[in-house]
């Protein structure tokens, strides 16, 4: 099974960050504008916030759900390890998605004030809640889990939520607050632009605090995960791209350009995905402090031919995918205006 | 509480508080299909006007389908950790097609089918609805390819032994088309399609007994009528079918369903009655003597395997899988006799004026949904003590590391976030009735109050 460096294992890992990338892309941003929701107070404003991810949350959330079937069915040891050692934190972040779900859709449904205020708190809160409880996650699979020789381990919650992983989770708030705030820029005009472009400033200075506390503590606390760039220092490329992606999230929104800025957010994101993946490799849940017995991408997949079998399913589907998710983001494109179907 | 029985009652709440949904939405899919295909042939705005408001009500469902649906697809993993490790090579195939090929057709397209209107053409809102409906139709297929795998598993060998055993794919077309797969998937589109079009019949005869919306309800009611009658038809053949795949790979669960305990003796069919699982017989019961062997085998004499051929600890608890087997029967029986009155009726131009059937279409809605769930109960406890029939039992199926105050109150959370969730729906859905289809007068009152 393991033959060579670039195999059926390698390439489903490869997948997987591509999959958890898109997810954290394209939800990231709808993510972002739930959180910053709140800060603005005019009915107009809220469903304005509302409709510019209206037509495309619901399949941003997609990339989710089916980055837990490959998970399923590529490396079965570890959507079981976590899904069930994340007990808590799990079902937080599912009732979280629920409610976030429910808001969008019900709010509109009725025009008295405290209903619209109580959904759009659910919707705000809901959405910085998911952010924060997929960065706990992220957060505790860097750290390493205490997993014993049958892959499995119980975390309490204090575990759970262990200053790092408290510490990512509002580093992931942060940055989709900061992605969303350019996705709102792009998607609004006039005032409401104006005001949002004075947000990104804040929201891009929040996102560098909480990225420099974030990359010291990981160096400090977290060696193990830079072990690679260490060992091949030709893998600096990477946080160094990443560090010229972030300062030129400002640099474009001063001029103007403010989808080159969320270009800019977008690939800074998948650096930083490409960073968690690298200092993982070849785990891909890292057992601390029993080494041992880490889940890697070999001994924690499905067999040689079941991997084969999806990976064709995956070449079929994803053309398809990427066309409908293209044409729908084509078809909606331009800043958002309120309709009779709107929400 | 016992961990296995609140994992169990946990699955068994979530999984049907999100079966209400998925049905309403492939069955209305359909109708929204017929609705848009008669506009782009006869132009009639009337076609139009249904569209966009059985459009409304497919979004709602489809909304809280998906919302709850995202828990399911965790659920395997948070509370069934070893089940998931045992099958993910297999099952995780058929979960993982159904992302790739379902979810993202039906979220893409469902955005121009739900806020599309003035975006793009009539045609191509017209393909826009039907890639949503064959979205979800892609969606029931690999979630029933996946079930019908516990069923009766094939194309699969075990590798490994004691806990580190697991199920991998040896011939993934064998895993697809395992034995029961089609039969079921059939069974299943037909009690969607069922779920959707008395929806749709309860909704339009609630108008037409309150004499609004004529037009609308008449024409709405007569699309539904024909769906509701041809699936609710196939309903009992393909539940017949299914019933001779149970008997020829899941013997218990046949012997289950009708309370028929003595084996190597012709086996009777029960209208009804109650089984004393001690005593193994079915008392104060109805029978058609021989009636179960005439059905599996042609022949009334002829010998079905009893409950007795299996040992105590192999057999699924029998008396809840006898009623709800039995009442989801009596419910498709009456589904029949319902929509071909209804057909009669049209056809001699009395349906419209006759208030006792257009009452009984209100109340029909609730059939195909209680019909539903009564079926996957029988398929699903027929199924224990096995998650994987015959290869693995629920109870080894468990998340170990996960404690019975943890499931406890997931799932207390659960029931209260669904009750109000439910009650939301309800009322939602019932203010949409109340608000009505009508010209553009009510459309754009509508478009008013959402503004």
């Amino acid at each position: 099974m393991n033959g060579g460096p670039i195999d059926l294992n390698f390439i489903w890992f490869i997948i997987m960050g591509l999959l958890l990338s898109s997810y954290a892309v394209l939800d990231g941003f709808d993510l972002g504008v739930g959180a910053l929701h709140l800060l603005t107070k005019t009915d107009q404003e809220r469903r304005l916030f509302i409709n510019s991810i209206g037509p495309v949350w619901d399949g941003n959330e997609v990339w989710l759900v089916t980055s837990a079937g490959a998970m399923f069915v590529a490396f079965p040891e570890v959507y079981a390890t976590l899904a069930s050692g994340f007990y808590p934190i799990v079902f937080f972040l599912l009732f979280s998605l629920l409610f976030r779900a429910i808001a969008i859709e019900f709010r509109g449904k009725e025009p008295m004030a405290w209903w619209r205020r109580m959904w759009d708190i659910s919707f705000s809160l809901s959405s910085i809640l998911t952010a924060f409880f997929l960065g706990i996650m992220v957060g505790n699979v860097a750290k390493g889990i205490p997993l014993n020789n049958e892959g499995e381990f119980t975390a309490s919650l204090n575990q759970l939520f262990h200053p790092y992983a408290v510490l990512v989770g509002i580093t992931t708030v942060a940055l989709f607050t900061m992605h969303g705030v350019i996705y709102l820029a792009m998607k609004t005009e006039g005032a409401l632009h104006a005001k949002i472009r004075r947000w990104s400033r804040q929201a891009i200075r929040v996102y560098i605090l909480c990225y420099a506390l974030m990359t010291i503590s990981t160096l400090v606390y977290l060696p193990h995960m830079a072990d690679k760039m260490r060992a091949h220092p030709l893998y600096f490329i990477v946080p160094l791209f990443n560090l010229l992606a972030i300062a030129n999230i400002p640099r474009q929104m001063n001029r103007g350009k403010d989808f080159q800025a969320f270009l800019s957010s977008c690939a800074s994101m998948f650096a930083l995905i490409f960073l968690f993946g690298l200092g993982l490799y070849p785990n891909i849940v890292l057992s601390i402090p029993y080494p041992e017995h880490s889940l890697t991408i070999y001994n924690a997949a499905s067999s040689e031919k079941t991997l084969g079998i999806m990976l064709i399913i995956a070449i079929i589907g994803m053309p398809f995918v990427l066309a409908y998710t293209i044409s729908v983001y084509w078809i909606f494109r331009g800043k958002v205006r309120i309709h009779e179907t709107s929400y | 509480m016992d961990l296995l029985l609140l994992s169990r009652i946990q699955f068994a709440l979530t999984i049907a508080f999100h079966y209400i949904y998925p049905p309403l939405s492939i069955g209305l899919g359909v109708i929204l299909v017929i609705m848009e295909a008669l506009y782009l042939v006869t132009k009639k705005p009337l076609y139009l006007t249904m569209a966009k408001f059985w459009a409304k009500i497919f979004g709602l469902t489809f909304a809280i389908g998906v919302a709850t649906g995202v828990i399911m697809e965790f659920e395997f993993g948070t509370n069934w950790a070893a089940y998931s490790r045992y099958v993910g090579d297999v099952f995780g195939s058929a979960l993982a097609s159904e992302g790739i090929f379902a979810f993202f057709l039906e979220s893409g397209f469902l955005a121009l089918l739900l806020f599309g209107w003035d975006k793009i053409s009539r045609p191509m809102h017209f393909f826009a609805t039907l890639m949503v409906c064959l979205g979800a139709h892609f969606s029931a297929i690999w979630i029933v390819v996946a079930n019908s795998w516990m069923q009766t598993p094939s194309g699969y060998h075990i590798v490994g032994e004691g806990m580190k055993a697991r199920a991998e794919i040896v011939d993934f077309w064998a895993m697809v088309f395992n034995p029961s797969s089609m039969e079921r998937l059939t069974h299943v589109l037909m009690g969607c399609w069922q779920a959707g079009a008395f929806l749709v019949l309860s909704i339009s005869a609630y108008y037409l007994l309150k004499k609004q919306h004529l037009d609308f309800a008449q024409s709405s009611m007569k699309i539904a009528l024909g769906l509701a009658l041809a699936a609710s038809i196939g309903q009992l053949m393909s539940g017949h079918r299914g019933a001779l795949v149970v008997h020829q790979y899941q013997p218990a669960k046949l012997a289950a369903f009708e309370g028929h305990f003595p084996t190597g003796q012709p086996a009777d069919m029960y209208l009804f009655g109650w089984v004393n699982e001690k005593e193994e017989k079915v008392q104060f019961g109805v029978r058609i003597p021989g009636m179960l062997s005439f059905l599996v085998h042609g022949d009334p004499q002829k010998a079905v395997t009893g409950l007795q051929a299996f040992a105590k600890e192999d057999r699924p608890p029998v008396n809840i899988v006898f009623q709800t087997y039995h009442a989801m029967i009596a419910i498709g029986l009456f589904l029949i006799f319902l929509s071909s009155a209804g057909c009669l009726l049209l056809w001699r131009n009395t349906l419209f004026e006759s208030p006792w059937i257009l009452r009984l279409f209100v109340w029909s809605v609730l059939g195909p949904q209680i019909a539903n769930l009564f079926g996957w109960m029988s398929a699903e406890v027929g199924r224990q003590p096995w998650i994987v029939y015959g290869l693995l039992r629920t109870s080894e199926g468990l998340s170990r590391n996960v404690t019975a105050h943890m499931v406890l109150t997931s799932l207390i959370l659960f029931s209260i976030i669904y009750s109000l969730l439910f009650m939301l729906f309800i009322y939602l859905l019932n203010k949409k009735i109340k608000t009505g289809p009508g010209g553009h007068g009510s459309i754009s009152e509508e478009g008013r109050h959402r503004a």
